[in-house]
């Protein structure tokens, strides 16, 4: 029995570390007043970046290194999901566009772009065939030596790879900023009013960049998790399924908080898988279980709007535009 | 050292909103682009096949227009992202940002296929389409209806909550699908009514597609007139505007934003009939296939209005259509036409600053003086 909740937990967390990553960047943009739609398309291009890397680094050694099999794949994620960012940083802040429509073009290519290159890069580059990047994800999945030892503890807390710690602890250092930093006020007055924040003489338009470009870069660390260490490096074209707007869901369900989130998307994760391990159920039923994750958070946006308690909406100016001299 | 700060004080150049532009001068920069956009996408296609730059554009044309049924294809996928883009117009007016229109596609092709395939071979066939007609209209409603309720009540954020939407009707007819599979174990429904053809479209002059892009070219027109010449259409924009305003000259708001709503999943609900009952004859997951965003991309750059949205709608699917012939034609990925598809986005979308915005440089300001 204990085994099997040892198990449940394990496998809610293994899924709920995209959607962690994917909510804690997305939490950083929007607190900038950046509502970014984008973030499914910049985790596939997280992911894909990292595929990209860690398939030529593999190609181009006999011996790889664990610590570069590693760093490069990470770099290049980062670097992937950074451009992203940007794009959508500079349509929306420097040319003032449409932030619902900028976010939902950069899904559709974000999600285009890493179906193309994850689906193809065999074929166009190398042998042909389907992409299997063995090495590269032993070295994600590597976790603490004394896992086994422990039995179910060991499940709970100590077999995952490190992405997963990292994720916790990114998340964490992301809530500190936002709460206890002058970085982080500043910057949740830019999402609140930033035409205050402007008057106070703090540069709204460096603050906005910094936040989306940082978040998108985190989001994008999801779809790498995803791809090394849940998949084993093998791509399926859509395989990373819906779990970016999963992880936008994770954000209103954290009220804006990313540590909220570490535990959010747990559960979250756990309500993802939870049909596997309900004894009896049809197929059909499945279907219908799948939808729980969406369904508790339109019922907390809903609660969270009936109850007006200022410190849980949504930053005042989300989803607009700031232009000075449009006041 | 004084000098640096004077010239920090006054920039190269700064940014004034244009009150008016010339219409050439607006169409121009659009065309400028959308020409620069495909040379990037040229660029893009030549350095993962072999073509040259003009190939890939026969290519794309032969995709679209080829032959007769390829031309049909692409009149009916542009009636069907038309109809779906009408659909979130005239909540877009109002500034609700209704990105569920997946959902309530996918629930109007939901209440459709439950129609076909309940009472399919029970009632005369207009019986049947009278009722497939009210109930997907019925279903696309049920789901704008609910977030724009707590929009006006509480002021729940809409955005969010279409967006989850999608997800809960995604999966619902993900179970519906399951209920209803044949053959068993497939999880798919297959055609619906394949020998009885009950509940399907007729073919008008043996075109299957006809009636659906007449229906959709009678509900353009319908809804230009009533967002510009009917006292709803009206008060949408006065609600878009502000709502202050609207509530100060005694207009009932909620009662807009939710009869508003009501419109808008009910055409979407139509767009669910159309996939449905006039172009697939089956439903699954990917009914939509995405449609529900896109469409916001072409209401949104048609500037919500229903004519322009006919092109854009058009050269859309145009984009899609061949890219698609692309990947096909050189055995590339097919999601080669959503990267396309984007960066002419991208283009569109970053060339609406230049129409609204003037870059005034500074030097020359001066030299004018």
């Amino acid at each position: 029995m204990f085994d099997t909740i040892a198990l449940v937990i394990q496998r809610a967390v293994v899924q709920g570390i995209p959607l962690l990553y994917g909510s804690t960047g997305e939490i950083l943009t929007e607190k900038s007043g950046n509502l970014n739609l984008g973030i499914p398309g910049i985790m596939y291009v997280g992911g894909v970046s990292g595929v990209i890397g860690a398939f030529f680094y593999e190609r181009s050694t006999e011996t790889p290194s664990s610590f570069l099999l590693v760093l490069i794949p990470l770099l290049t994620s980062l670097f992937g999901s950074g451009i992203m960012a940007l794009i959508y940083s500079f349509l929306t802040i420097t040319l003032r566009a449409n932030q619902n429509v900028t976010g939902l073009t950069l899904t559709i290519f974000g999600t285009g772009f890493g179906n193309f290159f994850g689906g193809s890069m065999a074929n166009l580059f190398g042998e042909g065939g389907s992409l299997a990047l063995t090495e590269t994800s032993l070295a994600f999945q590597t976790s603490f030596p004394f896992a086994d030892r422990l039995g179910s503890i060991g499940t709970i807390f100590f077999s995952y790879g490190f992405m997963a710690y990292m994720a916790i602890i990114v998340a964490l250092i992301a809530a500190f900023v936002l709460k206890k930093t002058r970085v982080g006020l500043q910057l949740r007055a830019v999402g609140e009013n930033p035409a205050t924040a402007d008057a106070a003489g703090i540069n709204v338009t460096r603050y906005k960049y910094v936040a989306t470009v940082v978040g998108g870069m985190i989001a994008g660390l999801g779809g790498l998790y995803f791809i090394m260490d849940y998949t084993s490096g093998v791509w399926t074209n859509g395989g990373f399924g819906d779990r970016g707007w999963l992880a936008i869901a994770l954000v209103i369900f954290a009220l804006w908080k990313p540590n909220v989130s570490v535990l959010g998307s747990i559960l979250f994760g756990g309500l993802y898988i939870v049909y596997l391990f309900i004894p009896g159920l049809e197929r059909s039923t499945q279907e219908l279980f799948k939808m729980l994750p969406y369904v508790v958070t339109i019922l907390v946006l809903i609660i969270v709007s009936m109850r007006k308690k200022r410190e849980y909406q949504p930053p005042e100016h989300l989803g607009l535009s700031y232009f000075r001299e449009e006041r | 050292m004084a000098n640096r700060a004077e010239k920090k004080r006054e920039p190269l150049f700064h940014i004034v909103k244009r009150d008016t532009i010339p219409f050439w001068q607006s169409i121009l920069i659009r065309v400028a682009a959308v020409a620069l956009a495909l040379v990037v996408c040229a660029v893009v296609v030549v350095l993962f096949t072999d073509l040259n730059p003009l190939e890939v554009y026969t290519t794309m044309i032969s995709g679209s227009f080829g032959s007769m049924r390829k031309f049909w294809a692409t009149l009916q996928n542009t009636a069907i992202l038309l109809c779906i883009s009408l659909a979130v117009t005239p909540a877009f007016k109002m500034k609700f940002w209704n990105i569920g229109a997946e959902g309530q596609v996918m629930m109007g092709c939901l209440g459709t296929a439950a129609c076909m395939i309940l009472i399919g071979d029970k009632v005369p066939s207009a019986v049947l389409m009278l009722i497939m007609v009210v109930v997907s209209i019925l279903c696309g409603m049920l789901w704008g209806v609910i977030p724009a309720i707590f929009k006006a009540y509480w002021n729940t954020n809409e955005t969010l909550f279409t967006l989850m939407m999608n997800y809960v009707a995604i999966q619902l007819v993900s179970f519906f699908c399951t209920v209803w599979e044949n053959p068993k174990g497939s999880a798919n429904i297959g055609v619906i009514n394949m020998s009885s053809h009950a509940g399907w479209f007729p073919y008008l002059f043996g075109q299957q597609y006809l009636l659906n892009i007449l229906i959709v070219l009678v509900l353009t027109i319908g809804l230009y007139i009533y967002l510009k010449y009917n006292k709803h259409g009206y008060e949408i924009s006065v609600v878009g505007e502000s709502q202050n305003t609207a509530r100060y000259v005694g207009m009932n708001v909620k009662k807009i934003i939710i009869r508003t709503m009501a419109l808008s999943g009910a055409i979407c609900g139509i767009a669910g009939l159309l996939i449905v009952a006039g172009t697939n004859h089956t439903m699954t997951t990917s009914s939509a296939g995405g449609q529900g965003f896109t469409a916001i991309m072409v209401s949104w750059l048609a500037k919500f209005n229903p004519l322009v949205m006919i092109l854009v709608s058009f050269f859309l699917v145009f984009l899609d259509r061949g890219a698609g012939e692309i990947a096909t034609a050189f055995r590339l990925n097919e999601s080669m036409a959503d990267i396309l598809t984007g960066i002419i986005l991208f283009f569109i979308i970053g060339c609406e600053f230049f129409v609204n915005y003037q870059i005034v440089f500074t030097k020359r300001r001066k030299e004018a003086r």
